[in-house]
């Protein structure tokens, strides 16, 4: 399987979506713009689940796609956009890390995870390699998503995004148990809920979302 | 494993099973030690018999062939297995008669244990068994941490004492240090290996720079355990912390199995074609132990740390006698590589005896004479007759008295150092002279400090009301001595007979063969220059006694009479001290001072401060001395300030915000990634 056959182009379409929205993320400076496109890439993730679920004939990850699809793409964001509604955050992010240095980090990283993954999976198919190269810069974006925002909802959809790439890596592969990739939506759902609550509560303490407001209220300052 | 091995088809030997079962049970008695307390009989009689067990295992893996048996747990795609060959049977008979010794003394006073003593004691020694008995480095590591952990426990048991928590906490460091070493050099050896059975190592010697790296990692790892200057830092304040009966087992067995890993490693497995250097750090670091731990001994103070401190000597003397025995088969000196392993074997058993006793013995002093400082105890040869004629004999046997059991060992050790003048280069041969000269200057050094030891404890007058109550120890308690004692006799007339019982053993570590040179009641090494002749010896020395004593009864026929001891000029004592002047008997640190003076200010940094007062000044003039073992201020203090340093940096680490530590583990990430993508190319 390589370029020019349906199942590869398609899931490759699939997860360069998915990387394109972790670029977007990156450089969004309004948080709605973010959570929308957080959401997107939950949707692409949910269809190239079901993609390689048809690929590979595997039924678990319809469901894995199915979870995705409605939990990623449509529950969370809306949970997100309510909670950042009824704070009233829709001013802009600001960014910790200019857009400019951020992108050039950012295109260095999706070229560091493909000259790390691609000879590590050298062993499976061309399309478990392009698979996993994408997801690992997935996750490698999202972590900078998180490091590059001063925003508290920032760092929130940085954890998502890496959260995405994670469950990217693992439709991938061949027959991963179900057990494991439900376990993984459902510690999805606990991070939000945690996220939620402490957003409410740093709000309510700080009347701000910036978590420097954090810092002088850490334990045991010496 | 069995085929492959190639020694017993049956791959369920009824003797590995036996072995497995004792394990079991001694498992379950530490569990049920940690739930019931009371049940502390119940635990040290299983104890007991799984010693009993493990000498007859031992027996049977002396005399027949070995057997290996894989068990069905372990770690994913490595089953732990079990090995029973002769050099593991050599060291589990020491384990055994050890154990046995100190389960029969735990059972004395198993009414006063303390939970965590009752519950650590069992599996320290199955911890111990299984690093001896296991077939692979999983297993032995697995055995070897178990014992740690568990010694650990045992150590820390008066808690209450900041000192006691102070050692507890050096001996888990190191522990610890002593674990990552040899997992270090265990993995280092499976990796060009390619697997951790010791069969497949066996089969891959290491060399090279690899050879170098894994000889210093064992040595490190196994030294840091047995005692091995510079790492015995621990070992005079953890091995007398702990309970009277597990210290004898820390001091006889524990550091027996380090021993035993050492024998394994980088005798047996490093295999025959190792360069001539490959004994050389061993011969060096063992004799530098065994003087340096003889001389503590003759200084010390505390008759558990004194008998600590011989065992740092007696562990360099056995580590000499390996060292020595990979110098003799890279030189290709087939017989005298054998003849030195022989008297690292043996010395190895007669220590683990008499030292075992010795312990006890002074556990029977804490216990009732309630001292182990030698400057409140003495006299209590009166109070404690069974006792002190126990600790008489096994005190002999530690000054390597013929025809007790420390002499032959150490006398082979050093017919063998003598026999190696010409082996390579000028420098080795100065070292070997040199080796020679450390080796007599220890078993010179340890003979003082026994007659210090037992001096001081046992004769002349009570130093306090305490001792002069003293009373015996319990019968179970004279039962474990007297065991020891009777042991050290027989280890001590029958070197010949148990050189051939180890004759399989010596060869599994040097594939060399010693039978020839040892007879029914004959040592003989090289060729028959020199023999020792212990049976006879004592024939003599008993018919010399029996001689003086008739002779004494026939020309001095007036009955003895008991008079007051003379109180070395001084005046009588005043009669608010019934027991005499304290200062009428000599102390310690003055049956000390002439070595300390002698020998201490180089190597301990002894010291003595006179303060004289103004004249004029009514105050006393002060005598200050004593001594400090280097390894403190040259090893420890550094580390300790290392490690404060490191903490103060880390500590830093703390106070950065909620993004520095995210772009720290991202960054570390990162880096990492480059690192794996560096490695690809």
């Amino acid at each position: 399987m390589g370029f020019g056959h349906i199942p590869f182009d398609v899931s490759h379409a699939l997860a360069g979506g998915m990387l394109l929205m972790s670029f977007v993320l990156l450089y969004q400076r309004r948080v709605p713009g973010l959570i929308a496109a957080l959401a997107t890439q939950g949707g692409l993730l949910g269809l190239a689940a079901l993609w390689q679920g048809w690929a590979q004939g595997a039924a678990g990850l319809y469901l894995t796609g199915l979870i995705a699809l409605v939990a990623k793409a449509v529950l969370i964001p809306w949970a997100l956009s309510t909670l950042v509604r009824r704070l009233g955050m829709h001013g802009s992010v600001q960014t910790a890390l200019g857009i400019g240095p951020s992108m050039i980090a950012g295109v260095g990283l999706a070229a560091l995870a493909l000259v790390v993954a691609l000879p590590v999976a050298a062993g499976g198919s061309a399309l478990a390699q392009e698979d996993l190269a994408v997801a690992l810069s997935v996750v490698l974006l999202g972590m900078l998503v998180m490091i590059a925002r001063r925003n508290a909802i920032g760092q929130v959809v940085g954890l998502m995004s890496m959260e995405n790439g994670l469950i990217l890596a693992a439709v991938g592969v061949q027959g991963l148990p179900l057990l494991i990739e439900l376990s993984t939506a459902a510690l999805l759902l606990v991070l939000a809920l945690v996220a939620g609550v402490f957003l409410t509560g740093i709000r309510e303490r700080f009347d701000s979302l910036d978590v420097a407001f954090l810092e002088d209220h850490r334990g045991e300052r010496r | 494993m069995g085929a492959i091995l190639g020694v017993n088809e049956d791959s369920h030997p009824p003797v590995l099973i036996l072995f497995t079962c004792l394990l079991a049970g001694l498992v379950v008695a530490g569990l049920a030690g940690a739930l019931w307390p009371k049940a502390g009989r119940g635990v040290a009689c299983v104890c007991l018999l799984a010693a009993l067990g493990f000498v007859a295992i031992a027996l049977f893996g002396l005399l027949r062939a070995p057997s290996a048996m894989v068990l069905p747990i372990g770690p994913p795609g490595q089953a732990l297995s079990l090995v029973l060959d002769p050099l593991a049977a050599w060291f589990l008979l020491i384990l055994g008669l050890s154990a046995a010794a100190a389960s029969l003394y735990a059972l004395a006073d198993a009414a006063h244990a303390a939970p965590r003593v009752v519950a650590g004691f069992p599996l320290f020694v199955a911890g111990m068994a299984l690093s001896l008995l296991a077939g692979d480095g999983v297993t032995l590591l697995l055995g070897f941490e178990a014992m740690s952990l568990a010694s650990w426990v045992l150590v820390g048991y008066g808690h209450a004492d900041a000192a006691n928590r102070q050692a507890a906490r050096l001996y888990l460091c190191f522990a610890l240090l002593s674990g990552l070493c040899l997992a270090a050099a265990l993995a280092l050896w499976a990796a060009s290996a390619g697997g951790i059975g010791l069969d497949v190592l066996r089969a891959a010697p290491p060399d090279g720079w690899r050879a170098a790296v894994i000889l210093a990692l064992v040595l490190a790892g196994a030294g840091s355990k047995a005692g091995l200057v510079p790492l015995h830092g621990w070992l005079p304040l953890a091995h007398p912390a702990a309970p009277g009966h597990v210290s004898a087992l820390m001091s006889s067995a524990m550091v027996k199995v380090a021993i035993y890993v050492m024998a394994r490693l980088l005798l047996d497995c490093a295999g025959p074609a190792q360069p001539l250097w490959w004994g050389v750090p061993l011969l060096a670091l063992g004799a530098a132990s065994a003087v340096l731990g003889a001389l503590r001994a003759a200084l010390e103070e505390d008759t558990k740390v004194i008998l600590a401190c011989s065992t740092i000597e007696n562990v360099g003397l056995i580590v000499a006698a390996l060292g020595l025995a990979a110098i003799f088969r890279a030189a290709d000196l087939g017989a005298l590589a054998a003849l030195a392993t022989g008297a690292a074997l043996l010395h190895a058993l007669a220590h683990s005896v008499f030292k075992a006793g010795l312990f006890l013995a002074a556990a029977a002093v804490l216990t009732g004479a309630g001292s182990r400082r030698l400057d409140s105890l003495g006299g209590l040869i009166h109070a404690m007759p069974a006792t002190a004629a126990c600790a008489g004999v096994l005190a002999a046997a530690a000054a390597a008295l013929p025809p007790l059991s420390g002499f032959a060992g150490e006398w082979l050790l050093v017919q063998s150092l003598l026999a190696g003048w010409r082996i390579g280069p000028l420098p080795m041969q100065v070292g070997l002279a040199a080796a020679v000269a450390l080796v007599g200057l220890a078993a010179a050094l340890a003979a003082a400090a026994m007659v210090r030891l037992y001096g001081l404890v046992f004769l002349g007058r009570p130093r306090g009301p305490r001792s002069a109550a003293a009373r015996e120890a319990p019968p179970l308690a004279r039962a474990a001595l007297i065991g020891c004692a009777g042991l050290t006799v027989l280890i001590g007339l029958a070197p010949g007979p148990l050189l051939r019982l180890a004759e399989e053993a010596v060869r599994t570590a040097v594939r060399q063969n010693i039978a020839d040179q040892a007879q029914l009641f004959l040592l003989a090494p090289g060729g028959g220059a020199t023999a020792y002749a212990a049976p006879l010896l004592a024939l003599l020395l008993a018919a010399g006694i029996a001689a003086l004593y008739l002779g004494m009864r026939r020309y001095s026929p007036a009955e003895p009479v008991l008079g007051p001891a003379w109180g070395c000029g001084f005046l009588p004592a005043p009669p608010e001290l019934p027991f005499g002047d304290p200062l009428a008997q000599p102390s310690a640190a003055g049956f000390g001072q002439p070595l300390r003076r002698m020998l201490g200010s180089s190597v301990l940094g002894a010291r003595e401060v006179v303060t004289m007062p103004e004249p004029g000044d009514p105050a006393p003039a002060r005598l200050e001395a004593g001594f400090a073992d280097p390894v403190f201020a040259g090893l420890l203090a550094p580390l300790a300030a290392l490690r404060d340093w490191l903490a103060d940096r880390a500590e830093r680490l703390r106070d950065m915000s909620l993004r520095r530590c995210l772009s720290l583990s991202f960054g570390t990430l990162v880096a990492l990634l480059a690192l794996l993508a560096w490695l690809e190319t």
